[in-house]
């Protein structure tokens, strides 16, 4: 069924021609790559805002963008713009514009304390509360503040500055949003309905109150003493994950129009896979039946078996359950060779970028593949027995990588597994 | 692969009005039409569609799970539950741990008492970041923060109904509304699904929500009017509290389960510029003229009644449609659903459909028609950003 630009179910295959990333690590591919293959944290202490009363005060913040004022939306938005130039440059897409939609993993946005505080100053003799803000607002327009708080607005900025095709879609499945605007770009090629798509994806949302959100649902670490210690996946003292801050962009072509333009191809992506979890709001089904459904499904959707998986990008967030569940699932689905297959999570360094996690662990696949080298899980010191990986512990590993399986899930049940490769077979 | 046929097989609705398929027909479709039921004085001087009486056991009938969400999140995990049960699939296993979920969706609800009484402590302090931690830390509830979670809406809808193919939260006022049905259709037309449950819901009946809307002055204020009626009062929105969620399915997977229909989706366009006339106007010509538009069709609008945005809407559906177009502005009966407004333009174009008729005018502005229309343009043009049409039709 497959001919020269299709695959294994006849559907257009689909590559990788740009790709741009901004994390805690630096701006760009270069500066991050150097840093990851270094075994190098971007995690620190906070000092954005001050962290006193609060269980941690560690995170991967962004915090070398330049922006009109700190924001979760003004740093997400920066970060997309850098992420999604880089990356369309990258493609031979940077002058012309790209002939396709974007497809936009939003970070979560809305009034910020500072606008609040803003707002309370404008109308100083009101009683405080939101009777007082809408007053505020009724008396002057407040056109830069409305914008960027609304939920499509780094998606249509992006796409307005970018010149992508149509109404952009700015979606959230949570912690897998990245691999879920990928999937959506690797539909819509599959479709015919682009030969590309722009797919990106930034979180800059670490405000005070996302952070006690996270912290009061138990789920990051406070090992604050040693603030590029305390990503520890696959250790048995990992106790939380660390709220991080970044981007990624990535432009997918059907293979037949990158040939055909002679665009470089930096790889592919081979599968899909998803599944929805109904068990809990934030907890994985305990027997991983989503989970291993969706890699069962990305394999299959890619047409290839487990034995040709050599390097698995893990979802690896070192939550005491994550790491648990991750390496349950990928047992049931490997069998005992899982414990042959090199596994990494790029989380040791970056921290867990939320809403970008699989976009970006995305880029750092293609380039495990294109340099021949699997990024480390640092902080690997005390093993947890209970998870026997391959972990490429502390020190990067030249190896060569054909085929990898990238992990990703979310709050709300979400579920996503990609199948990137190398090049087209 | 063939075009898949997109059949709407199940409609959940929850307005003003009350809750049902069935009973919004009855309603709205009456003629002459209802009333619209609107609340000009609890958010004064803004006029909200309010929540009817609801009885959430209905749809979620586990307390714990009802527990976890506010109102936002009951309204469309609720919704939901009465489109799978007018599709004739809820409870049935095999179908809904395969169907995919696309869900329309803004951020859930703040507490408001806690912003509040912040905002009062912050009057008496210079360390407003420190208050922010002493305060946040001891008065913000876990739950809350997954209230709040966009795509948790999602989750409750998986977790209450077992919807467990794929699932996938879009977001971004009138456009998160576009673009779920939009990509739920091209999905299906390609064969990437085979029966899908998309929509949305919006709780109008929240400050910080008006807040957002009021910053940039897209808020209607004064006395409640028809959206034609409020171009003369300098216009603006009146949202309204509505869930709308349609289950779509491929005609074959349709025909296969022996399901009802209401009608086909025959097509979705949609894009995205900035709102200088000329260009807006092009760009909608441009969609109108994909779906086909003609005289003869009517229309199911969900003009939000900011000024420039209705008149360019209004306008290039006369220039298409003929100047005695038929054209009904649900959002005068029910308000702007944000979020949910494309869906339930959607609904109500089916439900008009299926039932073989179509609205009397909402307003007196609005003209007569002259026929029943087969076929039904559907319109969500956002109040900021984001422009869509669909295509409802007679299977």
């Amino acid at each position: 069924m497959s001919g020269k630009f299709t695959d294994h179910l006849g559907r257009p295959i689909v590559v990788v021609t740009g790709m741009g990333v901004v994390t805690s690590l630096g701006k760009g591919k270069e500066e991050n790559w150097d840093a990851l293959t270094s075994g190098r944290s971007g995690i620190h202490q906070i000092n954005r805002f001050p962290t006193e009363g609060i269980n941690t005060t560690i995170a991967g913040t962004v915090d070398f963008m330049e922006t009109d004022e700190v924001s979760a939306p003004e740093i997400s938005y920066a970060m997309a713009e850098s992420t999604s130039g880089e990356a369309l440059e990258q493609a031979g897409f940077g002058t012309g514009g790209i002939p396709g939609p974007l497809f936009f993993a939003a970070p979560p946005v809305e009034l910020e304390w500072q606008h609040r505080f803003q707002l309370m100053s404008e109308n100083i003799k009101a009683e405080p509360g939101y009777e007082q803000l809408l007053a505020a607002a009724r008396a002057n327009k407040h056109e830069r503040m409305h914008q960027i708080i609304q939920l499509g607005t780094i998606a249509y900025r992006i796409a307005e500055k970018f010149g992508t095709k149509g109404l952009p879609i700015s979606l959230s499945t949570a912690c897998a949003s990245g691999a879920t605007a990928l999937q959506q770009g690797v539909e819509a090629i599959r479709r015919g309905d682009a030969e590309a798509t722009l797919c990106a994806a930034s979180d800059g949302s670490v405000t005070a109150e996302g952070l006690i959100r996270f912290s009061l649902l138990s789920a990051l670490t406070t090992q604050n003493e040693a603030p590029e210690k305390a990503s520890k996946p696959f250790s048995k003292d990992r106790d939380g994950f660390v709220m991080s801050e970044g981007s990624a962009a990535l432009v997918l072509e059907s293979y037949e129009h990158a040939a055909a333009r002679g665009a470089k191809i930096l790889g592919v992506i081979q599968g899909v896979g998803e599944k929805a979890d109904s068990f809990h709001r934030t907890r994985s089904s305990p027997d991983g039946a989503p989970v291993i459904t969706a890699i069962k499904q990305g394999l299959e959707d890619a047409g290839v078996t487990s034995s040709d998986i050599n390097y698995i990008n893990a979802h690896g967030t070192s939550t005491p359950e994550n790491d648990r569940m991750e390496y349950n699932s990928l047992k049931a689905v490997f069998g005992e060779d899982i414990h042959q297959i090199p596994i990494s999570s790029n989380k040791s360094m970056i921290g867990h970028t939320l809403t970008a996690g699989g976009a970006v662990e995305a880029v750092f696949s293609f380039l495990t593949m294109s340099e021949g080298v699997i990024p480390p899980t640092i902080n690997y010191d005390n093993p947890d027995p209970d998870i026997p990986l391959d972990v490429v512990p502390n020190v990067k590993r030249a190896a060569s990588v054909d085929s990898i399986l990238s992990n990703s899930f979310g709050f709300g049940g979400q579920n996503a597994c990609l199948v990137l490769g190398s090049r087209v077979n | 692969m063939a075009k898949q046929d997109v059949w709407v097989t199940g409609i959940g609705l929850v307005s003003c009005f009350g809750e049902g398929a069935e009973h919004h027909w009855q309603t709205l479709g009456a003629n002459p039409a209802p009333a619209p039921i609107v609340d000009c004085e609890t958010y004064k001087p803004y006029c909200v569609h309010p929540i009817p009486e609801m009885d959430w056991s209905k749809q979620i009938p586990r307390r714990g799970d009802q527990r976890q969400m506010e109102n936002w999140q009951r309204l469309g995990t609720y919704t939901a539950g009465l489109a799978l049960e007018d599709a004739g699939i809820k409870e049935n296993e095999e179908l809904v741990s395969t169907m995919d979920l696309v869900v329309a969706a803004g951020g859930g609800e703040r507490d408001l008492e806690v912003d509040a009484s912040i905002m009062a402590d912050s009057l008496n302090r210079n360390d407003r970041d420190q208050l922010l931690n002493d305060r946040l830390t001891v008065d913000l509830r876990p739950t809350l923060f997954l209230a709040q979670l966009s795509n948790l809406m999602a989750g409750n809808i998986s977790i209450v109904h077992k919807v467990t193919g794929s699932s996938r939260t879009y977001m971004g006022e009138e456009s998160a509304g576009i673009t779920s049905v939009e990509n739920a259709f091209k999905r299906i037309s390609a064969g990437q699904s085979t029966h899908l449950l998309v929509g949305g819901a919006f709780n109008a009946e929240r400050p910080d929500l008006l807040l957002s809307m009021e910053l940039g002055n897209f808020v209607y204020r004064g006395e409640a009017k028809p959206i034609l009626a409020r171009q003369e009062s300098g216009g603006g929105m009146i949202t309204g509290t509505a869930g709308a969620f349609l289950v779509l399915e491929s005609a074959d997977h349709a025909k296969s389960r022996g399901a009802k229909a209401y009608a086909k989706l025959s097509g979705v366009g949609s894009d995205l510029g900035t709102r200088e006339d000329a260009q807006t106007n092009a760009r909608m010509d441009a969609i109108l003229e994909g779906l086909g538009a003609k005289p003869g069709m009517g229309v199911i609008s969900g003009a939000s009644g900011c000024i420039q945005t209705t008149k360019l809407e209004y306008d290039t559906l006369y220039r298409h449609l003929g100047d005695d177009a038929a054209i009904r502005a649900f959002t005068t009966m029910i308000g702007n659903p944000v979020e949910a407004n494309f869906p339930t333009g959607i609904a109500l174009a089916a439900l008009a459909i299926h039932n073989q008729g179509f609205y009397a005018p909402f307003e007196e502005a609005e003209n007569e028609s002259s026929s029943t229309p087969e076929e039904i343009l559907v319109s969500a043009i956002g109040h900021y950003r984001g422009e869509g049409f669909g295509l409802i039709e007679k299977i």
